[in-house]
């Protein structure tokens, strides 16, 4: 017979097989470098782990592995800000190559350039917003979240994520019209 | 107003209306086409070879080589810092010591001066001072001379 003990490890492995993809997807979009991206993930279920005998379901599993994922990544530059010697090397990926991988769909070549030189634009303007002003927009327009739900896993109010995202998008805006 | 201002009006509004139209949904367009090379590119890196191991160790060897380095040059620093200002301490001890010696050969020689200058003088002044009779006894031989 199964204990409490094993149904909840049960459960926790079936939140780490279905939400492990997304918050990796997040976590590489925010930092651009598939390692870090790695670890973050797998540091954000370590932690998850450690601390799901006391999460009660307030919010959905989701918006809490997002938050916990959302503050080890500010944990992160952080600790980089203050590092006591900066490496001038780091494993992020060019924006081009970020940008590259676009499905073809059923588009002409010349459509698919286009594109992806528009998806380009974006990443330039996603990595100049700054860091709530990324989380908020890749929330919204890679994750598909509802305002509320990125509120939840910001922490902040709904009304403070709208604005954040106003301006992520002015900046994309703007980005995008100064290269048509 | 007139019936054509008014209908110009509206036309007007009605092509920027169509134009900002237009343009949000370029930029849905393009915010969309950005998700899915975004999961693309996520599902790509998701399923490659995973290399966190290797790259953790890596950093783990290239933060302790990097602490490894800061404490030897620390050491490095403080002992050297050490060794210069005994060094430094020695130097002026032996110089110290030759100033000392030199003051107490200049001594001796000056004291060894002063001896022999005494000598000189007294053995001057025994020659010049006359016997105690002696300008009498000049004297008397004067007269009897005359």
């Amino acid at each position: 017979m199964a204990t409490a003990k094993d149904i909840a490890a049960q459960e926790f492995s079936s939140i780490v097989q279905s939400h492990r993809p997304q918050i990796f997807r997040f976590l590489l979009a925010s930092t651009r470098d598939y390692d870090l991206a790695e670890t973050l993930t797998q540091e954000c279920f370590l932690k998850a782990h450690r601390n799901w005998s006391g999460f009660r379901g307030d919010s959905s599993a989701m918006t809490w592995l997002m938050r916990i994922a959302i503050n080890l990544q500010k944990d992160h530059w952080r600790n980089r800000r203050m590092q006591f010697w900066r490496l001038t090397q780091t494993n992020s990926v060019e924006l081009d190559e970020a940008g590259e991988w676009l499905p073809s769909g059923e588009r002409s070549a010349e459509q698919k350039l286009l594109a992806r030189e528009q998806v380009a634009h974006v990443w330039q303007a996603v990595k100049g917003l700054s860091e709530r002003q990324r989380t908020v927009f890749l929330l919204r327009y890679v994750e598909e979240q509802e305002l509320s739900e990125i509120a939840r896993a910001t922490g902040l109010s709904e009304g403070t994520v709208k604005a954040h995202l106003s301006r992520a998008l002015a900046k994309v805006r703007t980005e995008l019209r100064g290269n048509q | 107003m007139s019936f054509k201002a008014e209908y110009g009006d509206k036309t007007e509004r009605g092509h920027e209306q169509a134009e900002l139209e237009v343009q949000e949904a370029a930029l849905k367009q393009v915010l969309g086409d950005f998700r899915m090379s975004v999961h693309a590119w996520s599902d790509s890196a998701y399923s490659r070879p995973r290399q966190v191991l290797k790259a953790a160790r890596h950093r783990v060897w290239q933060r302790t080589a990097g602490w490894a380095l800061v404490c030897v040059l620390m050491v490095g620093g403080v002992s050297g810092g050490l060794f210069e200002r005994q060094h430094k301490q020695q130097l002026a001890r032996i110089e110290a010591a030759r100033q000392a010696e030199q003051l107490r050969l200049a001594a001796e020689q000056r004291a060894r001066e002063e001896e022999e200058l005494l000598a000189k003088v007294d053995s001057d002044v025994s020659r010049e001072v006359p016997a105690a009779m002696e300008p009498l006894a000049t004297l008397m031989d004067e007269d009897e001379a005359r």
